[in-house]
Order: C-alpha cells, then structure tokens, then sequence
C-alpha cells in the first residue's frame, strides 16, 4: 500500500533521527508508523500538557525496540522537544533504545518483551475497579508472542472481561533471526487469540483508512478483551529495509546508507 | 506469622482503599473473609507469577498498593526480570509476600526452599527485603507498609514460631534492633533465628561470656550505621541465617565488614546453607541441624573464636568429636 504524505513525514523523522545518531531498531519502528500515527491522532484521548491527566487512554509500547516511531510521533504531538531526537541513545538525552516513564508520554519502562501488555492488564482492572472509562491500549509485536506471559495476560484479560483492554499486534511477520513461522510459529494466529477468549479483527496495519475504521470500533465486543491483528511490513516503506533483517537493528549506518533511505522513501 | 501476615492484609485493606491482594494458586479458603467483604479487591490469579507482577506494577502506577502471595521460590526466582523490570525500576509500591522462606518445605525438595530469596532480591535497586522473625514481627512490619515508597519483600516464615521478638525495641523498616549488648561476641540474626540469636547468648553467659545480639529483620537497606557502631569493638562477629551463606545477612554485614577498615582483625563466621542445594528431605528443623544452622554450632563457634582458657577447654571438651 503507497503511504500518503503524512506516513513518508513521520519516516522522515526517523531517518532524520537514525542520521544524528546512527543506529536503532530500523524495522521494528518502520512497521509501526501506521499504528501509532492512527492511534494519537484519531483514537487516544490525551493531553500534552498533562501527560499525566488521570481521564486519559493509557498507550503502551510493549515492544519497545519500535520506540524511533513512537519518539518521533510524540515529538510531532508536542509531548518533548524535537532536539531530544538527536540525543537518542546519547548520555545527555532522555530517549533511550527502548522507552522509559521519563519520556513525558510513556506509561512504561519496556524493552524486555512480555511487560507491556501484564501491566496493561493492571491499568484496566483499575479502570473497571474505579468505574472511570480511560481505555489501555497495548501494541506488541508477534516476536513478542513468543513470551508466555502474553498468554499468561491474555488468558487473565479474557477472565475479567477487559473490553476496556485493546491489543495491537504488529503482525511483521519477521523477528531477530528470521520469520516468525520459521523461529517459532505462532499460527493459527487469529484463532489462538479467539480461543484465549478476544474479540479478534485483522487488518492492513499500514492501510490507514482501515485501522481509523477498526480502532474506531473499539471494543470489538461487549465483555471481551479486542485484538487487532495488524498485517504489516518489516522495514515498511524504504525499500531496502523492507522484510530485510539486517535492518532488524543496525549500527554504525553510513552517510550513503542514510541517503540511500532518503530516496528509497521518496520513491516508495 | 503466616496467618498474621493475611490478616493483617485484611486489617489494612478494611483501612485503606489502595490495598488490594493477589495471589497465585493458594490454598482453597485463603483470605476467605477478604474475599467475600472485599471481593473487587482480590484477586487469585493461577499459576502465572509473570502476569501477576506486571498485573500488580500496572494497578501500583494507578496509586493501589497491591500485596502479592504465593510460595517464596515461585515469587523470586519464577518471575525474577518482572520484578526487577516492573517492580524495581519502576519503583512501585507492591509488596511481595513469599511464603516459606528458607527450608519450610522441606518435604518437598529443592524447588520449593527457598535458600536465595534474601539474595537475588538484594541486588535489585529500590527492592526493601524483610525477613521477620515471628508473627508479632510480622504485624509490626506490616503496619508500616502502608506509607514506604517502593517495592518491599516479605519473607513469610512458617507458622507458630516462638515468639522472640519484644514490644519495647521499636520496628522500624530499615533499621537493625539491638536485642542485647555484649563485649565478648556479637551475633546477628535475621528472620527465625532469632531465637537461637538470643538462647546461645543465654547459654554462654551462664559460662562468663558477654555475647550481644543484635537482629536484623531488614536486609536491605541495611542499617550499616548500627551494625557497624555495635561491631566496632567487638572481636567476634557470627551472622545465622535460614537462607545460602551467599548474599544474605552474611555476604552483606561480609561486605559492609570488608569496607569498614576497622582498627583490629575480628574473626567472622557466616552460619547458613552451604552452596548447596538440599539433598535431603525430612523436616525444617532436621535440614537445619544439617547444615549446622542450631544454637548449638553458633555456641561452637564462639567458643572456637573466643581465646581464653575457659572457652577454649569447653570447645575441646564439648565440640572436638
């Protein structure tokens, strides 16, 4: 799927980000643009100027190697200075190579995969115990399901009938060393995660028409945690990063190979 | 101190709000009163100890106070990297209340003793670990977990301990309770050994030695100013736990030993579990007295250390087989 302007921007930035700095998590962040984009600035309710305000949807990255995009979407937002970008990883800065609570926007440390979406779980119980109506939306990533404390959540999720609970899953199809069929299969899919008890929808995760009309649904169903399985691109939108694992996290990235991803995404 | 401990979950939870309970799998009719007054605040999860902290971290960010039970060695070793990454990084204030510390199931082998617990949670920046050392203990360290920042560890011990512990030497997490003083030795104890802390003071002061004791229900933070200030001057320091002699009571008054430069040698011995696990099943008391952790062998080694004449023919006579 062409990405229209506003997707080629947001890539732009992390590029403009991977050239300050020159290393990250390329693909991870690339799959995720869509998902995130979609997310603040058509479906989570937020205050930038209250990153803490007690009313709003809660957003976990829980496969927070993607942080580039989820840095350079809250920078657009206004939750930090654009100028943290360039610290990324650097000892001045305060974005590191996977979020923590002090970034202004982040509700949680993560990194290591199989957090994000336990403490999610918290955040809902506590929205169903206090009767207020803030949503939890976690994003992980389907090498992240090989963890067992996914399905050790999702299995608590389905129990107390968190439909105030979403996950997102950035289905890339791709981990560390290779297909997520091939590492560790994770199909059927969509019907594991119905039978852990989800109301469950698969979309084109880079479509964003299609994931603006999904998350708009959210919950899928009444009683029942939502999942939204997002078919996406490892590396989407360059060219030469896309399903290419060299790209999964690169170091040491040269002025040309820069260049190259400047031009790659011009012409995608 | 078992029961103690739920109940005062209990007697919290029907003062404060924010206190919630989860556990893992317990034994049927666990909490069964907080349950059926309070039961949007319970919660039993099965056997998933990853979930369960994270679980737990995510109602602490919303301002709860969530106390965590199951069984020691499933809370500290099964879910080591929630704790640290959840609880420990986020500084959050759960309480992880671990059942059976030290050798309590016997029985059931080296999967279920917990001979480390005090040890891996020491290492995580922010972690407060406790061991008390009986159920009056226990209720008065519970009283203070409602107001302490940060994720705290109880080390649950078995149930009708003795009780040693005393009204008019004040708990205070964080702090080491000089029990009593003494010139000749000075003994440290934490959680339930207490007791044999204090019975080979008794036994040595019969035979004209002054041993002090001082207990240690605080692992970390440790009260480096109190250990320190009461093993100035003393020429013998043995530490007694239910737990490895790594990294415990004994590696840390060891390392706060090492950095103390003190102006004369002390003999140091650290009464534990042997790296080792337990080859042997039977009884706590019987895996105790096999790993030489009884008042009898802390009686021994003082005796060994103390230099004179009397000490030394005691300990040929009584303890050289």
């Amino acid at each position: 799927m062409a990405l229209d302007q506003r997707s080629k921007y947001l890539r732009r930035r992390i590029i403009e980000t991977l050239n300050a700095v020159r290393r990250g998590h390329v693909g991870a962040a690339l799959s995720l643009v869509e998902i995130l984009r979609v997310l603040y600035d058509d479906v989570l309710h937020y205050d930038i100027n209250n990153p803490k305000w007690p009313q709003r949807d809660r957003c976990i990255l829980s496969k927070g190697h993607g942080c580039l995009a989820l840095y350079v979407v809250l920078v657009d937002k206004g939750f930090f200075a654009q100028e943290e970008l360039w610290k990324f990883c650097e000892s001045d800065g305060i974005l590191g190579g996977h979020p923590e609570i002090k970034v202004p926007g982040v509700e949680a440390s993560t990194g290591s995969l199989g957090h994000g979406f336990p403490i999610g779980v918290g955040f809902a119980l506590n929205a169903k115990y206090e009767k207020v109506d803030y949503r939890t939306f976690v994003v992980i990533g389907d090498g992240e399901c090989n963890e067992g404390s996914i399905w050790e959540a999702a299995m608590c999720a389905s129990k107390h009938r968190l439909d105030n609970l979403i996950v997102i899953v950035d289905h890339n199809q791709y981990q560390s060393y290779g297909p997520t069929c091939g590492v560790l299969n994770l199909e059927p899919f969509a019907e594991k995660w119905k039978a852990f008890g989800f109301a469950v929808e698969e979309v084109d995760g880079h479509d964003v028409g299609a994931m603006r009309s999904v998350l708009g649904r959210v919950p899928l169903q009444a009683n029942k945690p939502t999942v939204i399985i997002c078919h996406t691109l490892k590396g989407k939108g360059i060219r030469c990063t896309e399903g290419n694992l060299k790209w999964h996290h690169k170091s040491g990235i040269s002025d040309e190979e820069i260049q190259q991803l400047y031009e790659a995404l011009e012409v995608s | 101190m078992r029961k103690m401990c739920l109940e005062m979950v209990y007697e919290l939870a029907q003062k404060d709000e924010r206190v919630f309970f989860i556990g893992s799998d317990l034994g049927v009719g666990t909490l069964q009163k907080f349950k059926n007054e309070m039961p949007e605040r319970f919660f039993m999860e099965g056997i998933s100890e990853a979930n369960i902290i994270g679980m737990a971290a995510g109602l602490a960010m919303e301002g709860k106070i969530p106390y965590v039970n199951t069984i020691a060695t499933f809370l500290t070793r099964r879910c080591f990297e929630q704790v640290v990454v959840d609880l420990g990084l986020h500084n959050l204030n759960v309480r992880l209340l671990g059942n059976g510390g030290g050798l309590v199931y016997a029985p059931l082998g080296p999967t279920h003793e917990a001979i480390d617990d005090l040890a891996i949670l020491r290492t995580i920046p922010n972690m407060t670990v406790i061991a008390p050392c009986d159920a009056n203990e226990m209720h008065r360290a519970m009283l203070q977990t409602l107001d302490y920042q940060g994720p705290i560890y109880l080390r649950v011990a078995k149930g009708n301990d003795p009780i040693v512990s005393r009204d008019d030497i004040a708990f205070k997490i964080g702090k080491a309770l000089l029990m009593s003083p003494g010139s000749d030795a000075l003994i440290l104890t934490t959680g339930t050994t207490l007791r044999m802390g204090l019975e080979a003071s008794a036994i040595l002061k019969k035979r004209g030695l002054e041993v002090g004791v001082v207990h240690v229900p605080t692992i970390k933070p440790l009260d480096k100013r109190t250990l320190l200030e009461c093993m100035e001057k003393i020429p013998i320091v043995v530490t007694i736990e239910e737990h490895s002699v790594i990294g415990g009571l004994g590696g840390a008054v060891a390392e706060i030993m090492a950095e103390a430069n003190f102006s004369s040698a002390k003999y140091f011995k650290r009464v534990g579990i042997p790296d080792v696990f337990p080859d042997q099943y039977g009884s706590q008391a019987s895996l105790m007295e096999y790993f030489g952790i009884t008042t009898e062998n802390v009686v021994s080694i003082i005796h060994r250390f103390n230099q004179s004449e009397k000490s030394q023919q005691i300990f040929e006579q009584e303890f050289v087989k």
